[in-house]
């Protein structure tokens, strides 16, 4: 199996509210190696990407505040890097892409002047250099007259060619790592197909590992090797890829598979998990998933199931698969 | 109405059951302005020449990218548009000739559900007053009576009595678009639009969505229009399909031969475009290049064919005549 190139230890990031504090991100552990794309896939609110924000640093502070755990990047602990350092690990070994390609790009500045921003900045090229890299990268994103798109504002172009111009961007300083939130949800579908096509082609050409994080179980089908779930706060559930959808283990991943409607395969009624996500503002020592769960037992609702491996390389957090819950 | 129309119309009602919404040549432009004395410039042709059928009871899919004019089909169904050109019938008559009286009367028969649950709701009314509003602004229900009504269909929508004085903020999402069809299904209408009811929703939270509506709409006879992009809640929940691209019906025909058997190009791109839950699948994929067009200045011919993976010559000159290919199948290419 290839190096871990990040390591999220026991992370806690929280937030205070007035109604109290948000567990947004709650004793999360997990790794991304070198070259791999990981999803991490869950529900809104379930600090899939306060997760990613933690990694990057991108927490507001206040209300948010990383108060516990270490995030190992090349065996460093990115926590306690100062905001020197760290600003130059950002957008240069570790970059991103957002959701909305509308709102992520300036206005006011020339797609030009924001692709070789991070180049001038972070490997001290030349203008001229720059702009030769830039044009070359947007050649890379599939997007034709690079020249004239170097000119252009962001709002002359498509939402599909900012999605790909955010790409262009992040991929500057070739990164070793690339976070992606939901990089397709705002974008129809034939554009969506285009969008995971290239990052594909871009992981293939350039073993760039790919931390993507989603609701569609269906771009996780197509995008990862190795799947991490998350539920109010928590992973509950990792393992690789065809491994999570042959063999779900967890009772909301189950769950998440049978809700989707799924094209060619109509059913009379769709499977639908009760109830709604759990308030996140002060959740206790439980399972947060046991008022929607079939299976609940009591034990769920007294402690919090520990995320150990059931299989080769499938952990999954339910008291269904310990010894302490079979007992019940 | 000429008469290639009626007969169109005689073909489209097939599937069997009386026609409740006819939609015959139904045109909406938006004008531009420009220049110092806003002077019209042109136009965006949102909806462009567009037929179809809805019989009583049946649930009618429109599935299209954004901007290929759904939306602007379901609004000017219901004249919260008004029409550029074409008629749209609701049993028997037709609803942009209505007077404002009649048409005030006609509009408890008809609701919309719109996408977004979070701005559809005004954050100060309470949702029981929300959901009773119209009730009483149509004086269907004396007063007094109005709060059991109101209480009665958020039963039926999955909310609780107490939920009643609560105010929008207090509701998840899939909460608050049970609230919005409350509001719409408390009109006891015969026909329902739901613009995008579940894009915004979580997974979980979209399947008890679909199958709320799935339920009224057998316990109730209701009729649906259900506009979406995402052709497998579609495939879910409709009898019939009808996908368009830039203003413009390129096919439709019953759900399950319309994806046993899409003969447009643009229709398998769509289909095979969405991502399916299973990593053992290993498909061709059709990846449409480029972007959609503008609709202000679409293509000529084929409104399609600048994207087409089968375009050739006569696409760019000649509009496809739009034809039923047998099974209540119509389709809008040169090759189908």
């Amino acid at each position: 199996m290839a190096k871990e190139l990040v390591e999220f230890r026991n992370l806690e990031t929280h937030f205070k509210t007035s109604a109290g504090t948000v567990k947004a991100v709650n004793d999360v552990s997990f790794s991304i190696r070198e070259g791999e794309t990981l999803c991490v896939v869950g529900e809104s609110g379930c600090g899939k990407s306060v997760t990613a924000m933690s990694l990057m640093q991108l927490i507001e502070s206040p209300p948010g505040k990383i108060v516990g755990g270490e995030i190992i990047f090349e065996g460093k602990d990115l926590l306690k890097l100062n905001k020197k350092e760290m600003s130059r690990l950002r957008g240069n070994e570790i970059a991103m892409i957002f959701q909305e390609p509308m709102s992520s790009l300036n206005p006011v500045f020339t797609i030009g002047k924001q692709i070789t921003e991070p180049l001038l900045y972070h490997l001290g090229m030349s203008q001229k250099e720059a702009k030769a890299r830039a044009i070359e990268l947007i050649t890379l994103v599939g997007i034709p007259r690079p020249e004239k798109i170097f000119d252009s504002y962001p709002h002359e172009l498509s939402g599909g060619m900012r999605q790909r111009i955010m790409i262009a961007i992040a991929l500057s300083c070739n990164p070793k790592l690339l976070i992606a939130d939901e990089p397709t949800t705002a974008l129809d579908v034939t554009i969506q197909a285009q969008i995971l096509d290239l990052m594909r082609d871009i992981k293939s050409k350039m073993n760039t590992a790919i931390m993507m994080i989603t609701h569609d179980l269906g771009v996780v089908a197509e995008m990862a090797d190795f799947v991490v779930v998350m539920y109010a706060g928590k992973v509950i559930e990792e393992a690789p890829v065809l491994e999570l959808f042959r063999n779900p283990q967890h009772p909301y991943t189950q769950g998440l598979l049978k809700a989707k409607p799924v094209i060619n395969q109509r059913q009379e009624r769709l499977y639908s998990i009760p109830g709604q996500v759990p308030n996140p503002v002060d959740l206790g020592d439980n399972c947060h998933f046991h008022d929607r769960c079939e299976f609940c037992m009591e034990i769920c609702k007294a402690k919090t199931p520990p995320l150990r491996t059931h299989a080769d390389g499938h952990k999954t957090a339910c008291w269904l698969y310990e010894e302490e819950g079979q007992a019940q | 109405m000429s008469e290639s129309v009626v007969q169109l119309d005689k073909q489209q009602n097939g599937a069997g059951g009386e026609p409740l919404i006819q939609v015959d040549n139904l045109k909406k432009y938006f004008p531009i302005t420009g220049g110092v004395f806003q002077r019209k410039v042109g136009d965006v042709k949102a909806v462009d020449g567009v037929s179809f059928t809805i019989n009583k009871g049946e649930s009618f899919g429109l599935v299209g990218e954004s901007g290929c004019g759904k939306s602007t089909i379901g609004r000017t169904l219901l004249r919260l548009n008004d029409k550029t050109e074409g008629t749209v019938t609701f049993e028997g008559q037709d609803l942009h000739e209505l007077s404002k009286s009649e048409l005030r009367k006609m509009r408890t028969k008809m609701q919309i559900v719109f996408q977004d649950p979070f701005s559809s709701l005004n954050p100060r009314i309470k949702v029981g007053e929300a959901i009773g509003e119209a009730l009483v602004d149509h004086g269907l229900v004396s007063r007094k009576d109005v709060k059991q009504r109101v209480i009665e269909t958020m039963k039926i929508c999955g909310l609780a009595e107490y939920h009643y004085d609560r105010f929008p903020h207090e509701f998840s999402g899939g909460q608050r678009q049970r609230i919005g069809i409350a509001r719409a299904l408390i009109m006891n209408p015969e026909f329902i639009v739901a613009d995008e009811p579940v894009s915004a929703l979580d997974v979980s939270i979209q399947a008890q969505i679909i199958n709320l509506m799935s339920d009224l709409q057998r316990e109730k006879q209701l009729t649906y229009l259900f506009i979406s992009h995402d052709l497998s809640v579609v495939e879910h929940l409709c009898n019939r399909v009808g996908v368009m691209y830039l203003g413009t019906m390129m096919e439709m025909a019953p759900t399950e031969e319309l994806f046993s058997n899409p003969l447009h190009p643009y229709t398998k791109a769509l289909m095979s475009a969405i991502p399916v839950p299973d990593p053992t699948l290993k498909r061709e994929r059709i990846v449409l290049q480029g972007d959609i067009p503008s609709p202000a200045n679409p293509p000529s011919g084929c409104k399609f064919h600048t994207r087409c993976p089968m375009a050739s010559d006569i696409c760019k000159q000649q509009v496809p005549e739009y034809r039923n290919m047998g099974n209540d199948h119509f389709v809008a290419c040169h090759f189908a």
